[in-house]
């Protein structure tokens, strides 16, 4: 499917990664424009019920971008957002998506290229893995699950 | 609290095979302390529900419901508006729960969303431990607060047995042997003596090997 444009929900938290979104902004630095970037106060607000309703809505990936370990803003935040993202993968994978399509990463306000490097990257592999069977836009009509 | 876990996902979307319009309830009783069955659990399931349908191209509409408890009549009658308008309803209470849906919503069928596993409590948050099996004949107070019924593996009334090594259970070496801990524990309290007393053989008439219990406060009959 070579005109497949993934839809990429990343969910950033103020502090760091959209700090670093920012920079990379700033820095002018190139990455694809597929990524809709979501401000959370913390990566601590993210739960399966959030990442699923994305999924729900169409989105071919999900990640969730966060501070360092052990540098969250308001200290544990990242630390319970990561077995929160490694559970929705189970989640996502019962409903029979593939669950490298949701991901947590982590970098600080100051990684403006490792912001850009995510996005690129992940973007990529999404375009690998094709569109979700739930994005309305890419429905093969009368297809089996 | 009574403990559950979900059921199996293939199991449950099995359950609603054919269904266009269905209700998941959840329960704001003990399944929410335990993480199982709650109004956020009600979302995910729902949500993992609609996905799996829409991934097959057979759409499924869910009113997402959550009661204070399923188990008094008072609040089943709470669901009462959404019961016409739905197919069946997917009940994320424990069995006791479906079972009273059920009989309030004689024509309605509700289906479990939850295995209800044991009556436990929190070790700590999203760690759920068994602690009590319901002998309707309590002896914690001779066994210094620990239950040989529910923490024994052979549930044994007057010491441990011969497979009780370095204080674990010889079924497996991460459950403590629950006589380890009673005779620990009676030594701390200075109560050794109602370790001497022989616990006579266990009448289990009070348990469920007597038939379905209940209880009634006469006080409260009108």
């Amino acid at each position: 499917m070579s005109d497949f444009e993934p839809i990429v929900v990343a969910f950033c938290c103020h502090y760091c990664a959209y700090g670093a979104a920012d920079l990379a902004g700033s820095m002018r630095l190139e990455y694809p424009p597929n990524i809709r970037v979501i401000r959370l106060p913390c990566t601590g607000k993210v739960t399966p019920a959030f990442l699923l309703r994305a999924f729900e809505k169409g989105a071919d990936g999900v990640y969730v971008a966060g501070c360092l370990e052990g540098d969250c803003h308001f200290i544990q935040g990242n630390l319970v957002a990561k077995p929160r993202v490694n559970y929705t993968k189970k989640l996502i994978q019962e409903v029979g998506l593939e669950p490298e399509r949701l991901e947590m990463f982590n970098m600080s306000a100051a990684m403006g290229p490792r912001f850009a490097e995510v996005a690129r990257e992940f973007v990529e592999r999404i375009r690998q893995l094709g569109p979700s069977p739930l994005n309305k836009n890419y429905r093969v009509q009368g297809s089996a699950a | 609290m009574v403990i559950g876990e979900r059921k199996p996902f293939d199991e449950i979307m099995k359950m609603l095979e054919g269904l266009k319009k269905i209700s998941v309830m959840g329960c704001g009783g003990c399944v929410t302390v335990c993480l199982t069955g709650g109004q956020d659990e009600v979302r995910v399931l729902s949500s993992q529900i609609r996905m799996a349908r829409d991934k097959e191209g057979n759409p499924i509409e869910i009113i997402e419901k959550t009661l204070e408890r399923q188990c008094d009549p008072e609040y089943v009658e709470l669901a009462a508006p959404v019961a016409p308008d739905v197919e069946a309803v997917l009940s994320m209470a424990c069995g006791v729960g479906v079972q009273f849906m059920a009989e309030r919503y004689k024509d309605l069928p509700i289906y479990p969303a939850l295995n209800t596993t044991f009556v436990g409590g929190s070790k700590k948050e999203g760690y759920y431990v068994e602690r009590c099996q319901t002998c309707g004949a309590c002896k914690l107070y001779y066994t210094g607060g620990i239950c040989p019924i529910a923490r024994c593996s052979k549930s044994l009334l007057n010491g441990p047995c011969g497979g009780s090594t370095n204080g674990k259970c010889e079924i497996d070496p991460e459950v403590d042997c629950a006589w380890q801990l009673i005779l620990d524990r009676l030594k701390s309290l200075n109560q050794m003596d109602r370790y001497s007393e022989i616990m006579p053989i266990n009448d289990w008439r009070t348990n469920r090997d007597g038939g379905p219990r209940k209880m009634i406060r006469e006080d409260f009959q009108r």
